[in-house]
């Protein structure tokens, strides 16, 4: 027995620490391996060729020229493909390489495998596709009527959601049309990974991935293997934001690799990476309040429509998301929202952080600002009086039973004090860098949004996560198939496992798909509850067992022992063990953890769809240069709804990081897309805020209450920072120039030449 | 690859292999090989040359090595002596970018968006451009003569770029839908020359190659009073910005409409004049 007051122990990271990331200081000092760094001695260079046309029949592909250059040992077609011709998060539409037709610039039609990236490049060039130009669908207003650009039709889904008494209309009403452009997800590790073939038959695929058992079975269809003999690794993240829910390079490295026999390694260009993942859906919007002269809001009325681009991806989940979101966490008895996502032969959109969330938030906010103004009431207090609280009804009928602290997270953001003081060097001052305005040219807006989203899956999905625990001498080593992409799983999987089992030695495996099932997508804000969860109760279990075994031995009360700082002491004292000790003979448990189950939506829209639901408030200041149309983003103040802080530090990152992308969306971030093809598909043109652009957050407030059945009442944080920050610039903007700004990214010439003159 | 230590060593090796990629910071070269728009076969590299780095005066002269980054004339000291080409300089790429990228490699890729080239044409900056067997002198606006077209012939390099120390207030400014680390969209330099009673402007973007603003310094240069500082009237101005604005010949390209690029360069023509006017009579 040791003696407790003077052993010296580094306390391990607890729930409600600052934790800082492991892999923080490599990806800073550049050490850090990402899935780019893969090698193999005996690997060969893989790449695609892609389709120059947004919409081709294809004549014929001649591999001819290609396979006779020197260097090449694979150049693979459409024919190629083993499995499954197709693939798919939602539904399987999308070519593993395309056949008789090409529906989106970029898209893949054969691959190639060589010694080096000069014979690929020569391979690449080589091959000789014979297209037939067709005309593109590229208006997505036109899709439903236009003839059908895949056997799946041009409609991927609508929703028509109905609430309410439908012959209600409001004494005030606004009416206003919004528009989202294209954003990116702009990760800096483009796509990358490693196929290797293996003794079995099988495939080891290292890839940078959001949800590796998806992949499994979505590879291991296209190769026609078991999955059991397709074994995925998470390698190297950089970044993720949606974008890598959907395969990109799996299936083409791997048919290489097994086609060789040779490790294969891929890593997409910069242009390429723009080509080949999914984007946030460009959305077209249309609404209408009414609302009493009080400011009561008794109806809204919207259509949206979402562009999907050539394949569903995750669009039918999208567009559930930007309907049941639609008016904002506001009591609304009446509801129609005519939601839809339809498909054109552009870039093909998917998951973005916010999830269709943010395009509505843009345009509610917009609303909710237009009314107060036709009410002539100030815009903070009639989002006070309209918030949603636990026990309301959302569009879908169904009621918050979880925490719901809308009022706390509106209240505490808007009474915040500004530090915001007027800067006089051009250089802080709209046009940065570039020293074009004087204070005198400059007029301040200020503004307030307000925004929310799900938590989890929805719908009636079988939403699940698997983790194990296994405690021996004194060392907890957790395996989950949790991919960590920047979001921090891995210090929530130590603080947890600390937090519960009282060790100071956690070992996180990586995660794969060998050896533990799924731990669904890193996506929804879903992964601190769902991993979280598993891990706290998988840790949970072990922690029974080892009490109950030691209480056996010990001829004493399980109930009576706890461990802490690393032994197990009886808390009528006389017993006190080292968990090294107690622990040589090892434990272990394995839990499969799930939500809430909830259920699919009616023909109406309506239904317990979802688990549970987070807020964010935002109020933005900032500085225009009216006669350029350049903007500053002076200051940015939030309060989130986040149950329980788990790890500050990372709360912070997650809060500032998702508001840079809302300032993004705000001001420059957009694929600029014309005729089907991207414009700028490179960072020199798709512009991302950089310091001179990304003003202070101010956390005015965290507001914690425990959210019932998430791990320690924490809700997921990573969304709502992106989805009220876009609109409380725009509306920011708005307010400073007078103008109505129905489109973001808010352009120079928005500004400048608001009637469109050029 | 021949990694040049002088400039004799870096014109024979041009010389032998006339068809050889000059390499300095890198900054544009390496984008374009690894677009694969240009393929490495002979590389000529410049940044251990000595005689390239550096800068000296020589009377009201300045003297820049074609190997001098912009991080060196971000330099107080340089800045001192050509204020608009560390404005300039300060507002190309990023830190990192700065560190590598060279004034000579800016001229002579001769992109309408090259930030240093309005400062240079407003500066009426001189070239000196050398071979194996010859060297030669050329203005900076006879140098560029297209779209990323220069008069730079085969086995030539250059070698340093020469520009006069002019007494009076300078500006630049540049126009991007970012507030920094952005392609110009329209930029200008403003420059007052006291001795010879002139207000020199260069534009940026908005043609194919350097641009002085001819009209409108003639105009603006004749309305002052160089002897009092007495700020001209408004309508002088305006007058000058407006044929600033008709001077320009900008496209529409997917960074701008040429309506904004033009309406761009009125607004920093008269921002800029006022500027330096303020400057003048405060002094
Ligand atoms: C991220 C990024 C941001 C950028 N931002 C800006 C910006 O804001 N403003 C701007 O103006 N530019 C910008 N650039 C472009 C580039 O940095 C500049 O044009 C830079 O000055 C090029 O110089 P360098 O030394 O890197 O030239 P290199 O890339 O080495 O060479 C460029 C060209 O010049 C030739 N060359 C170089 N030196 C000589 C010489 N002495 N004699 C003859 N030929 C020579 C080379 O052969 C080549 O054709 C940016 C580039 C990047 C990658």
């Amino acid at each position: 027995m040791t003696d407790l007051a003077t052993s010296k122990r580094t306390a391990a990271p607890r729930i409600g620490e600052d934790t800082p990331r492991p892999d923080g200081v490599p990806k800073v000092a550049g050490t850090f391996a990402f899935s780019s760094d893969l090698h193999h001695d005996r690997m060969l260079w893989g790449g695609t060729l892609r389709s120059p046309h947004p919409s081709a029949r294809i004549r014929s592909v001649d591999i001819s020229a290609a396979v006779a250059v020197t260097g090449v040992h694979a150049v693979l077609t459409n024919e190629d493909v083993p499995g499954s011709l197709t693939y798919g998060l939602e539904h399987r539409d999308q070519p593993v390489l395309a056949a008789d037709v090409v529906r989106y610039e970029g898209e893949p039609v054969a691959i190639v495998a060589a010694d080096n990236p000069e014979a690929l490049r020569m391979a690449i060039d080589a091959i000789a596709v014979d297209y037939e130009p067709l005309d593109p669908l590229v208006d997505p207003d036109l899709a439903e009527r236009a003839d059908p650009i895949h056997p799946d039709g041009n409609l991927v889904r609508r929703i028509n959601l109905i609430h309410g008494d439908q012959d209600v209309s409001g004494e005030v009403q606004v009416e206003g049309t919004y528009e989202v452009g294209m954003q990116d997800q702009a990760f800096l590790g483009p796509e990358s990974g490693m196929a290797v073939p293996a003794e079995d038959g099988g495939i080891d695929l290292y890839v940078a991935t959001q949800w590796l058992h998806s992949d499994r079975d979505q590879v291991a269809d296209c190769l026609g293997l078991d999955p059991a003999r397709v074994r995925l690794t998470l390698s190297g993240v950089g970044g993720a934001f949606g974008a890598r829910e959907d395969l990109s390079l799996h299936v083409h490295l791997c048919m290489l690799a097994l086609h060789t026999r040779r490790p294969v390694k891929m890593v997409y260009s910069r242009e390429e990476s723009f080509h080949g993942h999914v984007h946030r859906h460009p959305a077209r919007m249309w609404f209408r309040h009414h609302a009493d002269r009080d400011g009561t809001i008794v109806r809204v009325e919207s259509r949206l429509v979402l562009d999907g681009g050539a394949y569903a991806s995750s669009s039918g989940a999208v567009i559930a998301n930007a309907t049941c979101f639609a008016a904002g966490p506001y009591r609304v008895p009446s509801a129609h929202i005519d939601g839809a996502v339809v498909r054109t032969n552009n870039p093909p959109c998917g998951a973005m952080r916010g999830f269709g969330a943010v395009q509505t938030c843009y345009a509610h906010e917009a609303q909710m600002d237009r009314l107060a103004d036709a009410l002539g009431m100030d815009p903070v207090e009639l989002r006070l009086h309209n918030a949603l609280a636990p026990g309301d009804e959302l569009l879908t009928g169904q009621t918050i039973t979880g925490t719901a602290p809308v009022a706390e997270v509106i209240r505490t953001c808007a009474d915040h004090p500004s530090g915001a003081s007027m800067a006089v060097d051009p250089m802080e001052l709209p046009g940065g860098a570039g020293r074009t305005a004087d204070p005198e040219h400059v007029v301040r807006g200020e503004a307030f949004a307000l925004g929310f989203k799900n938590l989890l899956f929805s719908e009636g999905f079988d939403d699940f996560s698997e983790a194990s625990c296994h405690l021996a001498d004194g060392v907890a080593t957790i395996t989950s198939a949790c991919a960590e992409v920047g979001q921090g799983f891995v210090t929530l999987a130590q603080q947890i496992t600390c937090e519960v089992l009282g060790v100071d030695d956690v070992v996180l495996l990586p995660a794969s798909t060998d050896g533990i099932g799924s731990a669904g997508s890193t996506s929804a804000s879903r992964q601190t509850w769902m991993s979280g969860g598993a891990i706290q109760e998988a840790c949970g279990q072990v922690r029974v067992q080892l009490l109950e075994r030691l209480a056996a031995e010990h001829g004493v009360d399980a109930d009576d022992l706890v461990v802490a700082d690393g032994r197990v002491v009886s808390m009528a004292g006389g017993l006190e063990i080292d968990l090294v000790e107690a622990t040589a003979e090892p434990i272990e448990a394995s839990v499969v953890f799930r939500h809430a189950p909830t259920l699919p939506l009616d023909e109406n829209g309506q239904g317990d769809a979802h688990v549970s639901f987070a807020f964010s408030a935002h109020r933005a200041i900032v500085d225009v240069d009216v006669e350029l149309g350049l903007v500053k983003v002076v200051e940015l103040t939030t309060s989130q709804d986040v149950g329980r802080v788990l790890n500050p530090l990372q709360t912070i990152g997650q809060l500032e990081g998702g508001a840079a992308q809302g300032v993004g969306l705000a001001v420059m971030e957009e694929v600029l897309v014309e005729g089907g093809r991207i414009r700028n598909a490179s960072f020199t043109d798709y512009l991302v805020p950089t310091a001179l652009d990304m003003p202070p957050v101010e956390i005015a407030a965290l507001i914690e209450q425990a959210e019932p059945g998430a791990p320690f009442g924490a809700k997921g944080i990573g969304e709502p920072p992106s989805i009220s920050s876009t609109a409380a610039v725009a509306a920011a903007i708005r307010n400073a120039t007078g103008l109505d700004l129905p489109r973001v990214p808010v352009r120079p010439t928005d500004i400048v030449f608001p009637e469109g003159a050029a | 690859m021949t990694i040049a230590t002088s400039l004799e060593d870096a014109c024979a090796a041009l010389a032998a292999e006339p068809g050889s990629l000059v390499l300095a910071g890198g900054t544009d070269l390496m984008v374009e090989v690894n677009r694969g728009s240009r393929s490495v076969e002979d590389v000529v590299a410049l940044n251990r040359i000595p005689e390239l780095a550096g800068w000296h005066l020589t009377g009201d002269e300045l003297r820049l090595g074609a190997g001098v980054t912009f991080a060196e004339i971000c330099d107080p000291e340089i800045a001192a002596l050509v204020p608009a080409l560390a404005q300039a300089a300060r507002t190309v790429g990023s830190p990192q970018i700065r560190n590598a990228a060279t004034i000579g490699g800016n001229i002579a890729t001769a992109s309408p968006a090259g930030d240093s080239i309005p400062v240079l044409a407003a500066l009426d900056a001189v070239l000196e451009l050398r071979s194996a067997e010859a060297s030669r002198e050329v203005p900076v606006t006879e140098f560029i003569t297209g779209v990323k077209a220069t008069c730079l012939m085969p086995g030539e390099l250059i070698e340093a770029v020469r520009v006069p120390v002019l007494d009076g207030p300078q500006e630049f400014c540049k126009v991007g839908p970012r507030n920094a680390m952005v392609i110009s969209v329209a930029s200008l330099a403003l420059l007052v020359d006291r001795s010879a009673r002139r207000i020199r402007v260069g534009l940026g973007s908005v043609s194919p190659m350097p641009l002085r603003a001819t009209q409108a310094e003639d105009h603006v240069s004749g309305h002052l009073d160089w002897d009092n500082g007495v700020p001209p009237r408004l309508e002088v101005v305006r007058e000058f910005a407006e044929l600033v604005a008709s001077s320009a010949s900008p496209i529409d390209d997917h960074r701008g409409s040429a309506a904004y690029r033009r309406h761009a360069v009125r607004v920093l023509a008269q921002r800029s004049l006022t500027r330096v006017l303020n400057r003048v009579s405060s002094s």
